[in-house]
């Protein structure tokens, strides 16, 4: 080839130059797990769904939620929401409202009637569930989906269990509950209501069982011993929380004194005053601080009126008049008696000490070991007997709707290997995606949407639902304050920020691969990704 | 379905590079996956190099700007060095190299040459360092200027000449250290009162389109670019790059130091039409100016065994004085 004067090499291109050589250390695109995921007890993947509500797709965001929550709406309401208070976002200004955006999408669904998707092909194997509660219907609809047949036996009128006969109305109305409830049963699972499973051996062997779950919750309430006259008035919150839905109103009267300082006190109190208590005075014997309900539904509660009378204990009730005694709190923070007494008149007093298990289907199964009133289960929710299964308030743990929904899960997934003679294997769990991993420079701030209160007055005399929803367009905005802890959302800050055009962009929902001919491994992109994608590595010299 | 609400949340439309819920054409021109690459692969920038960043930063959002039809001139420097070491180029775009000191002059012949062809649609960049810009080129730059010639002049300002060993230039800061301005005696580094202001000093030509930028702000840097390609005359943008060599900052804290330098108030975001100032970017989380000179070596010794107060005082009053002269707080 004839080059031109003092030319003597052909000209080319600097890819011929593999600038990768200079590299020590690698940058390396991973999946953290974010914090919310890490914190829910139903074990949903949070951020998994909130990345389609935030660009309008509700329903495939409602589709991906169920996979592992089928009661969205429901859950949206009652649950406790540890993710928010996992929520990353709580250190750059508010945590996502992540429960609102839950309940929209379930309110959505139940609005445009979505269904789920048909279950698996029949494996031929049929499960016994013992309790139509939130454990029992999580595990119904799982097993469902895995083709296993499941039929739920229900000792009460009604399914649903304590999130119909614990929860009242105006925190989860009952059409909620109920469409909720439908759409598992639409799958194909059979509801015995009013049907008491006494020897869970003998029913499973009546009908060829080849597995079971039990969920019969806890709903036998602990009494403790006032010395009181005949005609005192002395009722116990289970009932009359139940009473409200099998249509026998109980009476309070005028005064209604609570005793106790769960958050079932706290709803009977509430029961109590929308009922038309002029007075509803919870005594609880320890302080606010180490009172066992939730802070903001102690504050929802005193906002309607409910009267508190902290470190105090009821000593007897004589007719209308209770006596009292004030407690301290000693240098471990337990309550001891002063001898100061106190009287109070009411008309009545429930009980809301705590609840126990009936677990007497269990008498004639060998092998179960029961620890304080609860049966013991293995880590895949099996009990000592083998092919019995068990979750919910029956099992040790926290006895939450979330929790027991959770467990569903579990032990669906759990049975499912279980019936094929396998063991389930939990996939190992990412590394949490920490505050510090994240570039916050890159989150615009946008405050949390609150939602909207019932008036007081409203809440004090009807059981109208006290908290409202989202609508779409905060339910979008609300969506989108999600950081993506741990996960690329493919912003493009890695693939623009290169000096080196070492990242090669692979088009929407494929993410991003490194060219690692021309990574020089300064770590740019690492540094400038705003949720912690990325990581570097050492390279081995 | 369709979206009511303006996205500006989660990922943000103008923070991050991209954002998967804007339109395409409301996307960064580096979110682009046919984005043009004009400096490519192979080039031999130090590790987290901000001059090859804002050159292909703003280069690429020329081509989206004229339909891939740019020419470039490069003053002698770290870019023409780095990129084009014979016989290999990194460059797709026709692109020239003459001297030191001469760009400005050799983009106006270019911008003449194809006035008479006739060839409008072919636009003129010229670019360089801060040293073949402000110092060795700066009678040509003027000349360009005051001639109006249809030339966009983009200057890489990494505050010293790098190419040769970190030696002090009229754009180094004060009580920087550099080859030339070492670290020792009453006043350690470059003096205090010296130096230039040169998209000031553009102004004063009063020239149609006048900005400064930052590698940190890719948004803003884009933005600038576009509008001074939509304009003829001469327009000049000046983009703070820095240097990870000379100023002694990890490699992976390139735009974290740029993005300080902005939000210190010590490199300010202007824009400017026909000698007036036109607009601002404002601050948005002002940060001491230490935040700032900590990251980097040449300032060590202000932080040595004990801190220099009332050098670091007097940088943060350049800070204040710039927050305050361009309006850059609310």
């Amino acid at each position: 080839m004839k080059k031109p004067f003092a030319i003597t090499l052909d000209t080319g291109s600097s890819l011929a130059n593999h600038t990768g050589t200079w590299r020590t250390e690698r940058p390396v695109y991973v999946d953290r797990l974010p914090p919310c995921n890490h914190a829910c007890p139903a074990g949903e993947d949070i951020q998994g769904w909130l990345y389609y509500a935030e660009s309008g797709e509700y329903k495939r965001a409602w589709q991906e939620l169920v996979r592992n929550n089928p009661m969205p709406a429901l859950m949206g309401r009652v649950c406790y929401h540890p993710c928010e208070n996992a929520c990353n976002r709580a250190s750059l200004d508010e945590a996502v409202n992540i429960h609102a955006v839950e309940r929209f999408l379930g309110d959505e669904a139940r609005k445009h009637g979505w269904k789920f998707e048909p279950a698996a092909r029949p494996s031929g194997k049929h499960v016994l569930v013992v309790g139509a509660g939130p454990s029992g219907l999580s595990v119904a609809y799982h097993l469902a989906r895995l083709g296993h047949k499941a039929t739920i036996c229900e000792a009460g009128p009604l399914a649903g269990g304590m999130m119909r006969f614990g929860i009242p109305k105006y925190r989860l109305p009952r059409d909620v509950l109920d469409a909720e409830i439908q759409r598992i049963l639409d799958m194909g699972i059979t509801l015995r209501l009013n049907t008491r499973v006494d020897d869970i051996l003998a029913a499973m062997k009546k009908s060829g069982f080849d597995a079971a779950f039990l969920a019969v919750g806890a709903h036998v309430a602990k009494r403790t011993d006032i010395p009181a006259r005949d005609a005192t008035r002395i009722l116990d919150a289970v009932s009359v929380l139940r009473g409200m839905e099998t249509g026998e109103r109980p009476q309070l009267g005028r005064r209604v004194v609570i005793y106790g300082g769960g958050n079932t006190a706290l709803d009977v109190a509430r029961t109590a005053k929308r009922l038309g208590a002029a007075e509803a005075l919870i005594v609880y014997r320890r302080t606010r601080e180490q009172m066992p309900a939730h802070d903001f539904e102690l504050q929802e509660a005193l906002d309607e009126g409910i009267m508190v009378k902290w470190l105090n204990t009821i000593k007897c009730v004589e007719d209308t008049t209770f006596t009292v005694e004030k407690m301290v709190l000693d240098s471990k923070g337990f309550p001891q008696p002063t001898g100061e007494f106190d009287t109070i008149e009411a008309d009545t007093l429930i009980l809301a000490l705590g609840q126990d298990v009936d677990l007497s289907l269990l008498d004639k199964v060998p092998g179960l070991a029961i620890e304080k009133g609860v049966v013991k289960v293995d880590r895949n929710m099996m009990t000592g007997y083998p092919g019995i299964f068990a979750g919910g308030d029956m099992v040790p743990s926290e006895r939450t709707v979330t929790v027991a929904i959770g467990h569903g899960k579990k032990a669906a997934r759990n049975i499912d290997a279980w019936l094929l003679g396998s063991v389930s294997a939990a996939p190992a769990k990412h590394e949490i995606a920490r505050f510090d991993l994240l570039n916050t420079w890159y989150y615009s701030d946008a405050p949390k949407t609150v939602q909207p209160m019932l008036d007081i007055i409203r809440r004090q005399s009807s059981f109208d639902e006290v908290q409202g929803g989202l609508n779409e367009d905060n339910a979008l905005f609300e969506a989108r304050r999600c950081l993506s802890c741990g996960n690329c959302f493919e912003c493009d800050n890695c693939y623009g920020v290169c000096p080196d055009n070492a990242v090669v962009k692979l088009g929407p929902g494929k993410r991003f691969e490194f060219n690692y001919d021309y990574c020089k491994g300064c770590g740019l992109c690492a540094e400038e990704c705003p949720c912690g994608a990325i990581t570097m590595q050492a390279e081995t010299i | 379905m369709t979206l009511q609400q303006p996205v500006k949340f989660y990922q943000t439309g103008t923070f991050t590079v991209g954002n998967r819920l804007l339109a395409g054409h409301a996307r960064a021109v580096q979110a682009n996956m046919r984005r043009t690459n004009s400096l490519n692969s192979g080039h031999r920038a130090c590790q987290g190099c901000g001059e090859a960043l804002g050159a292909r930063y703003a280069i690429d959002a020329a081509m989206q700007a004229s339909g891939n039809r740019v020419m470039a001139v490069n003053a002698t420097g770290c870019l023409e060095v780095f990129s084009t070491p014979y016989p290999e180029t990194s460059w797709q775009i026709p692109w020239l190299h003459s001297l030191f000191g001469n760009a400005a002059a050799v983009a106006a012949g270019v911008s003449a040459a194809l006035r008479v062809k006739g060839r409008k649609d072919v636009k003129v960049i010229a670019q360089g360092g801060d040293g073949g810009t402000m110092d060795i080129g700066f009678g040509c730059l003027s000349g360009m200027f005051e001639r109006n010639d249809d030339v966009l002049y983009i200057c890489y300002d990494n505050e010293a000449y790098m190419n040769t060993g970190v030696q002090r230039s009229s754009a180094t800061p004060p009580a920087a250290r550099t080859a030339t301005t070492t670290a020792v005696g009453q006043q350690p580094g470059n003096v205090f009162g010296t130096g230039k202001n040169v998209p000031l000093i553009a102004m004063a030509h009063h020239i149609p389109y006048v900005a400064t930028a930052s590698v940190a702000n890719l948004r803003d840097l884009e933005v600038k670019v576009m509008r001074a390609m939509g304009v003829g005359g001469a327009r000049y943008i000046h983009i703070h790059v820095p240097c990870p060599l000379g100023w002694g900052s990890a490699p992976a804290d390139t735009i974290k130091v740029a993005r300080l330098a902005v939000e210190s108030g010590l490199f300010p975001l202007i824009e400017a039409e026909n000698g007036e100032i036109s607009g601002r970017y404002k601050l948005r989380r002002r940060v001491p100016v230490e935040d700032y000179l900590k990251l980097q070596r040449r300032f060590a010794h202000l932080f040595g065994k004990e801190t220099d107060v009332s050098t670091i005082a007097a940088i943060q009053a350049i800070a204040d004085r710039n927050v305050s002269v361009f309006g850059l707080a609310d």
